[in-house]
Parts: structure tokens; sequence; C-alpha cells
């Protein structure tokens, strides 16, 4: 039974929306970071100049990383929910439903996506504000697409860890272990240039790495691959982390 | 045809084992118990039959269907309420009701005409639109077999239905089940280390003990194993001429004399006191009082595991416990 049942991804997707715009704080909290990065950071290192960054200042070259960012947390709390949820004993209800297995996992990829696009997209509209203009109007659509392959990727990786985990502690630990070093290593808050050549053969390992540096493509016309290579291999990395996330959750029992 | 069907069922968890090869049947209409301290495997029996475990070893049919075959054939042909709530506190009773539904595939009047018919049912018509939140326990418990007939299960698994409920609640809940299997001829399935509960409810209750099923028949049946019933009889002076003539009674089964109290085990004691009181003024013993004790369900499971269930959840030694981890307070 791998059928997949619009309803159900319906549901899934519509129980996420309504949980999002209850828990307003937690709204609040997941905005309130990336732009505190944002005004500090950008104001901050306004004059730095950083190999890797071709002349440009440093407010502009960070916004694309902002956004990597904030995908990259939001995404992968969707893993943490499904944790949650299984903590609270919601998840048995969830999985004792005459619903195939990637309908649930796709359910749960359509809620995060639009969760944390939403937050990127506010983001950048508060970016805006601020002063910061992309190259060309018209390459927004490119980003966005870059946006979703990049939230996908991580709904994906923390689906994975989620079908593995029990409860949030492991989950957190696991993530930080994670999250920090993928973002970091992704060259979001600077250019990696400057770094001896394993650090950039890891951050070449990195799926953000390409989210970024597409983003930065799209949105500044600047970067280290072009915009299509970046579509292409972080398409990839998409595709690979939903169907392990599927798969691992299909075969885990008590879910 | 048999609603459920277990043969030889096998879950052995890391290094204990949890069910140790267990067989039973359950025919379609009937209410039937698993009665068992906490730890003796219940749980994950329904866990199994509900799709949620696979089985290490043996056969389980749910409506004809194996479980480890077309899981989500069998998941459409049942309604699971689990131990622990199962419910999302941040949205309303409704929503619960509508987000199972929309699971289950109901067409959007369906859902209208099932939720409304379940909410009257369990009496929350008029908290539906409150956040579940908001709830108490015994609400939040209606709520749930509420949401478990949405779909019309042909079998309705009820692991622990009143755990930690008050009396009052506990009652109508068991009325709710009641009426549940009678009117609407539900199959249903449930779980309880309460003798009471396995005894009101019940047509037929297995009694599992670490992982094993140590008897399996009737309420009634399984008390009347024992023996029947059990009369004490204070009498005033001597006894003895009584105890005589009882000996020679031939529907009493046994006879003890202790310290001025005799006992007597008999079948259907309350019809027997007249015909005893007419024995005793024939003989010249003054009764002082008589006492008519039935054997409850306790003193089956003391009878075939040789502990009471009591003593069973405290000694701590059953082969699997869970981490029960029951949130009272969400």
């Amino acid at each position: 039974m791998s059928a997949i049942q619009g309803i159900a991804i319906y549901v899934l997707w519509l129980r996420d929306i309504k949980r999002l715009f209850r828990a307003k704080s937690r709204l609040m909290g997941t905005l309130l970071m990336p732009l505190f990065f944002l005004a500090f950071l950008g104001t901050g290192f306004k004059r730095a100049q950083l190999p890797g960054m071709w002349g440009m200042n440093y407010s502009g070259f960070l916004t694309p990383g902002i956004l990597g960012m904030s995908i990259l947390f939001s995404s992968s709390f969707t893993g943490l929910s499904v944790i949650w949820d299984r903590e609270f004993g919601f998840l048995k209800e969830i999985m004792v439903a005459p619903v195939s297995r990637i309908s649930i996992v796709l359910g749960r990829i359509a809620g995060g996506l639009t969760t944390s696009l939403f937050q990127a997209l506010a983001i950048f509209a508060v970016s805006l504000v601020i002063g910061f203009r992309p190259r060309q109007w018209l390459m927004i659509f490119p980003a966005i697409a870059l946006m979703i392959l990049i939230s996908i990727t991580f709904i994906g990786i923390g689906l994975s860890f989620a079908a593995k985990m029990r409860d949030t502690q492991g989950f957190n630990l696991i993530m930080n272990f994670v999250i920090f070093p993928l973002f970091f290593l992704s060259g979001a808050l600077f250019p990696l240039a400057g770094f001896p050549g394993w650090v950039r053969i890891l951050s070449r390992l990195d799926p953000l790495t390409y989210g970024v540096d597409g983003l930065r493509a799209a949105l500044l016309g600047q970067s280290e691959l072009p915009l299509l290579l970046n579509l292409g291999i972080l398409g990839a990395c998409a595709l690979l982390s939903v169907l392990i996330g599927a798969w691992l959750f299909e075969r885990s029992e008590y879910l | 045809m048999a609603a459920i069907t277990v043969a030889n069922l096998v879950k052995r968890f890391a290094e204990v084992t949890a069910v140790d090869r267990i067989s039973f049947s359950v025919a379609e209409g009937e209410l039937f118990g698993l009665l068992g301290p906490n730890g003796a495997g219940k749980t994950t029996i329904i866990n199994i039959l509900a799709t949620l475990l696979h089985p290490t070893s043996g056969e389980a049919e749910v409506a004809g269907i194996p479980v480890s075959g077309n899981r989500d054939a069998v998941r459409r042909q049942i309604g699971v309420v689990f131990q622990e709530p199962a419910l999302d506190v941040r949205l309303t009773g409704r929503e619960n009701l509508q987000f199972h539904a929309m699971m289950y595939g109901l067409t959007k009047p369906q859902r209208k005409e099932r939720i409304a018919e379940v909410l009257e049912l369990v009496d929350l018509a008029d908290r539906a639109d409150q956040l579940v939140e908001k709830y108490s326990g015994g609400m939040k418990r209606r709520l749930e077999i509420a949401r478990g007939l949405i779909q019309r299960p042909r079998v309705l698994f009820l692991d622990e239905p009143t755990l930690g409920l008050d009396t009052q609640t506990r009652r109508r809940i068991w009325d709710y089940i009641r009426s549940l299997n009678r009117n609407q001829r539900v199959t249903i399935i449930l779980t309880t280390h309460y003798m009471e509960e396995a005894d009101f409810l019940c047509d037929r209750v297995a009694i599992i003990d670490r992982g094993k099923i140590a008897a399996l028949d009737s309420p009634a049946h399984l008390k009347n194993l024992l023996g029947g019933d059990i009369l004490h009889l204070e009498t005033a002076g001597r006894g003895e001429p009584l105890v005589k003539a009882l000996k020679k009674t031939e529907w009493i089964r046994e006879l003890k004399w202790h310290d001025g109290t005799l006992s007597v085990t008999l079948n259907r004691g309350d019809t027997r006191i007249p015909a005893l009181m007419h024995i005793a003024q024939q003989t010249g013993t003054v009764i002082k009082s008589v006492n008519l004790s039935k054997p409850s369900l306790e003193d089956v499971f003391l009878h075939f595991t040789g502990r009471t269930i009591r003593e069973e959840e405290a000694s701590g030694d059953t082969p699997f416990r869970f981490a029960h981890r029951r949130r009272q307070g969400r």
C-alpha cells in the first residue's frame, strides 16, 4: 500500500498550519533569531572585506546566508515535531490510521515546508525593509525554488532522525551535532575561501552549501558555482533525503 | 466468523518475552477482556493487533486479515483507544475528530453527520469547540472513545479505558462501552487490570500473566471453577449437630468449622440460605449471623497464578514492564 492519499496529506498539512498560528510565541521566536543575526552581524561587520566576497558589502553577502540558516533550522524542526507527537501519544493516532506511510511523510513535508517557507519569506521581507535589494526581481523565483529544496532536504534529514529517536533530548543533542556544523560549513556567515582545504572539502559535502551559494547566485548574481548546478545538486539531495526518511519511517515500529 | 484469531503469538523485545505463545479467538460481536497486572503483556497484544508492532512469530488475524500482511486493510477495520492519551491538545475536540475522520477518508457529509453523532454519544457536544488542553481526564477519555467510533470499526480496541478515572466517570464509560457493544454490535477487546471492570463488562475474559494466558472463560464460569459461593454461618454455642446434618446434605460441596464459624461452599448460595436456616432450626442450632461471599475474579487470578494482582504489580519482577508515562495533566 504505497498509494499517495491526497486527503491525508492535506489534513496533516492543515494541522501543522493551525498549530503554527496558534503557537504565536514559537512563531515569533523562530523569526527573531535570524533577524537578530541579520541586524547585528550585518551592522557590526558592515565594513568587513573577506576573500571570496567579490568585493560586495557584508550585509548583502549575509542576507542569502541568513535565509538559508532560517530554513535549515525551521525545517529540522519538523523532525522535532514528530518526536513531540510521539511523546504526547498523538503519533500513534496517526500511525494506526489506514494511510500509507509515504502519505504521512509527504503530509509532514508539506506542513514543514509551508512553515519554513513562510518564515523565510517573512525574513526576506524584513531584509528588503532594511535595505537589501536583489540584483534582479525576477530572480526571486529561482531563489524560492532553492528555498523549497533546502527545506525538503532538511525535513527529510530531520524525519530520518525522528524515525530512530525516542525522546526530544536525544534529538536535540544529535541535531545540535549535525545542524550547527552544517550551518558553519555552508559558508552562510562568511566565505570559506580563507579556510584550509579539508574544511572546503567538508563544506562540499554539506547540502546547505549549495543552497546558500545558489541563493547568492540568484539574489546577488555572484557565486562559486553556477545557479543551475546548485539547483541540480540540491534537487538530488532533496530527493535522496525524502526517500531515506520515508524508508526509515516505513520500517520503524511503534511510531 | 471470528473477529480476531491469534495463534501462537510471540513478541520478544531485546531481552524479555512480552507475549509468550498466546492463542485465542474472539467472536464477532463479543466483548472480550484481557485481564492482568501492568506489564503482563496486554498492551503488547493490542499493539500487535492494531498493526503498531510486528510479531516476532505466530499468527494474528483481524476480521480475517493477517496483521503482518496488508496492514492498511486491517487498519480500516479497527478503532483503537490507546492507554495513554493520543489527542492533539492544541486542537479543539471537534478538530481532533475532524482530523481523524479525514485520515479515515470519510466524505464531508459523512464527517459532519458522524462527528455530531459521536459527540452526542459521549456528551461532549457542548464542549466540542474548546481546546483539548482545557479538558479533564474523563472528557479526554470520552473524546478518544468517540474518535475510535467515527469510522464505524468492526473491532474496537480499548486499552485500559478507565485507568486513572474517578468512580463516577468510570461507571459512565462502562455504560457507553456496554451499549456500544449491545446496540451497535461492535466487537470490543479491552484490557484492564481492574477485576470489577472485567467482571462487569466482558462476555469472556482471558487472564494474562507474564505473557501467557492463565485461564480463559466467561467471568461466571471462571468463578464457578473455584467451587461456588461461600456462606459463613456464625453460631451460638455448639455447632456439632448442625455440622453432622449438613454433611449429609448433597448440595454442599465443602464444610469448614473454624472458631464458632461454619464456612459452607456451595453453588447459588443466595438461594440456599432458607434451607440452611431450616436445617439449623431442626438441629436446634442458633445462628447469629449469615454472610454470603461470591468469589471474585481476584480470587480466580489468585487461583490460577498463585498471586494476587496487587502482589504481582508490587513485586516488579514481571517479565516486561512498560515505561508507563501516563500524562493526566495534559
